[in-house]
């Protein structure tokens, strides 16, 4: 069946706030959706209360709607403008939990919305554990022993039945909350009594645990006339009993025969029959005994997910695109390849490339926290990478990761304590597949690895293969490495910087550039193309590696790099990615090519639909500088990206490339505390008395002369990462020590902390000749909450007149004495009506795309023009539109941590933010903000 | 083992295009006609299927060996490729099920192969240039010499290899008190073809590609299945006449992938060499009759001419691909007779066409009521 022409108008739901489990792939999911349904002519609303997101963004939707995902918001656009259809699986669980509600309580009939995507019906028997299990049972598809348990008696039974170990999956939940292994009997109750209070029907199923059996996952698509195909096989390095979204996967599924593969696919399709009529994604996870390739399904999703928006990446289908047009009638045969744009829809792509994703956690956030991984998601981001090979793709995912390893070992950072990596290989963290490595370098047996871990043995011999790799370069120096067996290193996905690191001698990075060079070894870049080069393809998403032939041939029109902000995590989220995704479309606008780097699978600015081109690589210099000197662009957008773009403005500077917008040596200024307050000296603008210092003992110099209060934090960091309040010499002394250990080499900045003091911001544009301020935010919250963790109000609303002058005067200052071309976000303390500058960061912020979205002007869009010297600020006419106030609100995952306790200060933790918009200051919503809005401070 | 001890190999195609790699499996020589498949499961399917019999396998896939090799998992008796061209030889496999390497398989099977080539390029090479024939060579690595054998090898246009890779004597798989029996034509079938009837209750007695029809029709046959196989079906005028009168005695008949050329030749309907042949596992069909989609396994360098087949009286589409709109599929009007280009036993591949099986054996049920 064609178009279903009845639909003319359709409702997308996102996902909200970001938070643990729901991250940025429903942005990525809702903006393809929304734009694949405009492309068919159908008037598109969004409701979704996350301001970060593109999804809500004038670019993509007709009608947005940043309000509270409830019935209530529901009901009241649905009063206001005629839906025919509402698309409930673009935005995760809490979308589908929305439309659920919204059915029960009859809201879609009042209106007369259809819900399209999906049924209801379907979600039921996949949430309910039980319903499940017996539809699973009834059609023939394995399933782990289990039982249900509504109550703490029927747990206990169903436990002694089922025996240890065990797993407790409490019922409609996401992101495995509240569910974990049990591996002994002692530990049972607590984790029942856990699980049955996660589940919003306190229901949890009890079932046998099958620990160390491999994990696969398909994406799978169907259409009206129940056409299914597979986009994806995907397969966890990390065997069952870590949560999919924290475990390390590959793509294509590696170590699996036809056999196998077929069997499951023939489950998976035979499944997704069984629980629905509905047109449109699924996912699909199931788990395989390695013994004998009997297989059992764990879980089905009817929707898309983290790992489809991974699937769209991996093999270049944009699932949520396609699965949008099945959801309005098409039929999978009647729609082109996205890619190849000459054949059909209806296919399954095939790779001639290896993915791997690593999960990104952030255990440093959250002190106190159990680190060890299971069956609850605590990764706050994830990075993908393509190679060649399966070793060579690993490699650069490391890369990509941004925790300062130049990939997998062999780069000074390895542990060599083997009790230490012991403990780590039976106890899963974030730094597991690293400590596989450093086992192997210290010569553990890979049996004894493969017992411990039951990571499959080919993944192992794959490493393995690295340490061999790595003790035969020790042979040689930079200039006697043979050709071929360079090329060999370079191959497996060898940095630069890690093979300087194994020559030792003081061989550096450039060195081993440069001899490569000479050498003739460089990278090509290869297409993907969804069907392994059998048919020619129309669009421009690459990855490099190293081989014969290069596809990637630059155009001869002016070109604008910008930089990516890699993978997500608490303190750079969604927000720059918004920013990247503006930037690419302003570039686009001012007539050049625009070119984006990242590797993040989530994201809408990796959506090969948005750059003019896209190459999926580590935001990692090694592969930004080869980029840079393939495609020599007219320069390159640091300022989007947060700070992983941001820290490759020194390289870039230093390799006489051209910087968009501010140069490095203001943005140095900002940064450099010295120059920084040197400068503020000069332009008669109030600051915290500060000082430097390098060890413990000067620290309490420092301290002394400043006077306690003090805030100490490293220099050069993300997110307030390391920072604290220290009221006495002992406090500071500990906080010193732990810091320089942590961040060895650095120094060590202490500011007086302006005790009670308010916090506000300011985000501004300037061209080089006017100045323009976007915005003030005035935080709720006293000065020490870190100000991505404090609610905040836009614009100030009680701050006096005299403040927000001082504010609006010494950001004109500041931009212009920095030279700002482009935005600038200034940090404020507000004391005794007197205004002190805390820093200055000369790029997007977080609350930038907040204002733009409250506003309703496109500010990345005229900062990136701006930027690129097509536009002076007075092109634009810039029409506020907010009545009243908009609020911002973090929000916090600390419910994936129950272990950790809710307490703010100088370092964030929050994962994502809402906006909230109130007429007056009597909004019962802010009244109860502002009441309590000490109640979380801590040191 | 290190990638350092591997010993170098050379691949030179019939254009003069050279690719450099290293030596995977045994060392030596071999000659074909370059193609590529880009399927991401299978690999020991598809070296031991005997439509590649006289060729040169590309796959696609980044790594190749990784699971290893099953006894079972075979699709004739040996590896029927005559030589392997990869990007990734997987030594190591950690699968265990599998008794043995793809290195120590190839070895036993006496096949060449190099690995470390940027498969890529020379797939967008293929694709653009066209079929045509190859020489690896892991034991002379002199162009001249090459090229020189390279010139000795005949072209796939125009070569009957069925009668090479037939059985020699006629067998029978199954269970003799089967509900039907049924005689296949051996141009080179495939083991999970006789498993597919096996699985339906169906007995088969298997008969050499050169077997007169009235031999066949002798064992008092239900219905007649013509096999896929490698080679040009115009070379196989035997093949023909065969399937001629097989359709004249009026059974049920079936044939897949070669025998869906030779039923088309049976009906005056040409055929023709492909510019790049289809092989994979994701090919689209729509079957049209039931407007429904299956993803197909598919390996085939001829096809059918699809002016002739529109134009034929005689027989109507039943499935077309989606890519490219290629004819997969004819039945004969007023008979029982069908046919499919690409391959519903699918192993390798997607188990949606497994139908066609029950359509054949539903056609027989009906013979008998």
């Amino acid at each position: 069946m064609p178009k279903d022409t009845s639909i003319k108008s359709v409702l997308i739901i996102g996902s909200g706030p970001i938070i643990i489990g729901q991250a940025v792939e429903f942005d990525y999911s809702g903006s393809q959706a929304a734009l694949s349904l405009k492309d068919e002519g159908i008037e598109v609303s969004i409701i979704n209360s996350n301001p970060a997101t593109i999804m809500t963004d004038n670019v993509i939707g007709d009608h947005v709607y940043l309000w509270p995902l409830t019935c209530e918001s529901v009901e009241k656009i649905l009063q206001e403008r005629h839906i025919d259809a509402v698309l409930p699986t673009m935005g995760g669980q809490t979308a589908l939990n929305l439309a659920k509600e919204a059915e029960e309580r009859g809201i879609w009939k009042k209106y007369g919305v259809r819900i399209i995507g999906v049924d209801i019906a379907a979600i039921e028997k996949t949430e309910n554990r039980e319903e499940f299990r017996q539809l699973m049972v009834d059609i023939g598809v394995g399933v782990a022993p289990s039982k249900i348990a509504n109550s703490f008696l029927e747990g206990k039974e169903a436990a002694q039945e089922i025996g240890f170990p065990l797993v407790i999956r409490p019922s409609y939940t996401m992101g495995g909350s509240g569910g974990g292994f049990v591996h002994k009997k002692e530990d049972f109750d607590v984790a029942l009594s856990r699980g049955l209070q996660a589940s919003p029907t306190h229901e949890v199923l009890v079932e046998k645990a099958v620990i160390g059996w491999k994990e696969y996952e398909l994406e799978l698509l169907r259409d009206n006339k129940d056409n299914v195909i597979i986009i994806c096989s995907i397969e966890n390095f990390d065997p069952m009993g870590i949560h999919t979204g924290d475990s390390i996967t590959v793509a294509p599924a590696m170590t699996l025969s036809d056999r196998c593969y077929q069997d499951m696919r023939n489950q998976a399709i035979t499944m997704m029959r069984a629980i629905g009529n509905f047109a449109g994604g699924c996912n699909v996870q199931f788990s395989v005994n390695p013994a004998d390739e009997s297989i059992i399904a764990i879980e089905i999703n009817p929707r898309v997910s983290r790992s489809s928006a991974l699937a769209s990446k991996a093999t270049g289908y944009p699932i949520a695109k396609i699965a949008a047009k099945l959801a309005i009638g098409y039929n999978l045969d009647e729609i082109e390849n996205q890619i190849t744009k000459t054949t059909s829809a209806y296919f399954e792509p095939t790779l001639d490339y290896v993915i791997v994703k690593i999960p990104r956690w952030n255990f440093d956030k959250f002190k106190g926290a159990n680190m060890e991984l299971g069956l609850q998601m605590k990764a706050v981001g994830e990075v993908m990478a393509i190679g060649r090979t399966f070793i060579e793709a690993l490699q650069k995912a490391c890369q990509s990761l941004e925790i300062g390893r130049a990939g997998l070992g062999a780069d000074g950072r390895q542990n060599r304590n083997l009790d230490e990596i012991m403990y780590g290989l039976e106890h899963p963290s974030w730094n597991r597949l690293f400590l596989v490595k450093d086992a192997m370098t210290l010569g553990v047996p890979m049996e004894s690895i493969r017992k411990v871990t039951k990571i499959d043995k080919w993944f192992l011999l794959q490493i393995q293969e690295l340490v061999q790799l790595e003790q035969e370069l020790k042979r040689y120096s930079l200039n006697n490495i043979p050709k071929e067996f360079f090329f060999t290193l370079k191959q497996k996905g060898f940095s630069d910087v890690q093979i300087s690191w194994l020559l030792g001698n003081g061989t550096t990075e450039d060195e081993v550039y440069e001899r490569r060079k000479e050498l003739g070894i460089k990278r090509v870049y290869k297409m993907v193309d969804t069907c392994a080069a059998e048919f020619p393809a129309q669009t421009p998403y690459y990855y490099s590696t190293f081989e014969d032939e290069n596809e990637s041939t630059p155009s001869d029109r002016k070109k604008i790099i910008v930089l990516g902000s890699g993978p997500n995590r608490i303190g750079q989220g969604i927000e720059f990615d918004y920013s990247c995704v503006h930037g690419l479309l302003a570039a686009k606008e001012s007539g050049f090519e625009s070119i984006m780097i990242n590797c993040n699978p989530e994201t809408v600015s990796t959506d090969f639909n948005m750059a003019d081109k896209l190459y999926f690589e580590p935001v990692f210099w090694e592969h930004v500088r080869e980029i840079i000197e393939l495609e020599k662009p007219e320069g390159v957008i640091v300022q989007l990206g947060g700070q992983t773009a941001l820290k490759m403005a020194e390289k870039l500077h230093q390799y006489g490339i051209k910087i968009i917008g501010t140069s490095y040596d203001n943005m140095d200024i900002a940064e450099d505390r010295g120059r920084f307050s040197d400068l503020l000296k000069d332009l008669g603008i109030p600051y915290p008395n500060y000082g430097v210092a390098e060890d413990a003992e000067e620290a309490l110099v420092v301290a002394k002369k400043v006077g306690y209060p003090v805030l100490v934090r490293p220099s050069y960091v993300l997110g307030g990462q390391g920072m604290s309040i220290v009221i006495n010499d002992e406090d500071l002394e500990t906080a010193v020590v732990k810091l320089l250990g942590d961040l060895p080499g650095n120094r060590v900045l202490i500011d007086h902390f302006l005790d009670r003091a308010e916090e506000a911001e300011s985000d501004s544009i300037c061209d080089g000749e006017d100045v323009h301020i976007v915005g003030l935010m005035e935080h709720i919250e006293p000065a020490g909450i870190h100000s991505g963790d404090s609610s905040a109000v836009l614009p100030p609303f009680n701050l006096s007149d005299n403040v927000i002058r001082q504010m609006e005067e010494y950001s004109i200052k500041l931009a212009k004495a920095l030279n700002v071309i482009g935005l600038l976000n200034i940090q404020f303390a507000i004391k005794d009506e007197k205004v002190y500058v805390i820093e200055a960061n000369p790029r997007a912020s977080r609350t930038v795309p907040f204002i733009a979205k409250a506003y309703d002007v496109p500010y990345i869009n005229i900062a990136a023009k701006v930027m690129l010297g097509v536009n002076k600020l007075k092109d634009f006419k810039i029409e506020r539109k907010l009545v009243g106030y908009a609020i911002k609100e973090p929000v916090f995952s600390f419910d994936k941590f129950p272990e950790v306790e809710k307490q703010l200060g100088p370092e964030m933790k929050s994962t994502g933010e809402a906006i909230r918009f109130i007429k007056d200051l009597e909004d019962p919503y802010f009244v109860k903000l502002y009441k309590e809005k000490s109640m979380y401070l801590s040191k | 083992m290190t990638y350092y001890t591997k010993l170098p190999a050379v691949l030179l195609l019939e254009d003069g295009t050279v690719y450099h790699g290293k030596a995977a499996g045994k060392i030596g020589t071999t000659t074909g006609e370059i193609c590529f498949n880009t399927g991401m499961t299978g690999y020991q399917e598809v070296f031991t299927d005997p439509s590649y019999f006289g060729q040169i396998m590309v796959t696609t896939n980044a790594h190749i060996g990784n699971y290893g090799v099953h006894d079972e998992e075979i699709e004739s008796g040996d590896i029927k490729i005559s030589g392997l061209v990869c990007k990734n030889f997987n030594i190591a496999f950690s699968r265990k099920q599998s008794e043995k390497s793809i290195q120590d398989y190839f070895q036993e099977e006496n096949i060449v192969g190099i690995s470390d080539v940027d498969t890529r390029s020379l797939v967008r090479h293929i694709r653009d240039k066209g079929a045509m024939n190859a020489i690896i060579s892991s034991e002379i690595l002199d162009l001249e010499e090459l090229k020189a054998k390279l010139a000795e090898v005949p072209s796939m246009d125009g070569l009957e290899l069925s009668s090479q890779v037939s059985t020699k004597e006629a067998y029978f798989y199954g269970n003799e008190q089967g509900k039907h029996r049924v005689a296949v034509l051996d141009l080179g079938v495939k083991k999970n073809i006789l498993r597919n009837f096996d699985d339906r209750d169906v007995y088969v007695k298997v008969f050499p590609a050169k077997t007169p029809f009235e031999e066949m029709e002798k064992w008092g046959a239900d219905g007649y299945f013509i096999s896929n196989g490698p080679g040009d079906p115009a070379a196989m005028p035997y093949a023909v006449e065969t399937v001629k009168k097989a359709l004249a005695a009026d059974k049920p008949l079936f044939g897949i992938c070669l025998g869906h050329q030779l039923l088309a030749l049976a009906n005056d309907i040409k055929t023709v060499k492909m510019f790049n042949g289809h092989r994979g596992l994701n090919h689209p069909v729509k079957n049209i009759i039931i407007d429904h989609c299956e993803v197909t396994s598919q390996n085939h360098g001829f096809g059918v001419v699809a002016e002739d087949v529109r134009n034929s009286d005689k027989v109507e589409i039943t499935h077309l691909n989606l890519n490219d709109n290629s004819i997969e599929g004819i039945r004969v009007k007023n008979k029982k007779a069908f046919s499919v280009q690409y391959h519903p036993e699918s192993s390798p591949g997607p188990h949606d066409s497994r139908y066609l099986f029950d359509q054949f054996v539903n056609f027989m049920d009906s013979e008998k009521q």
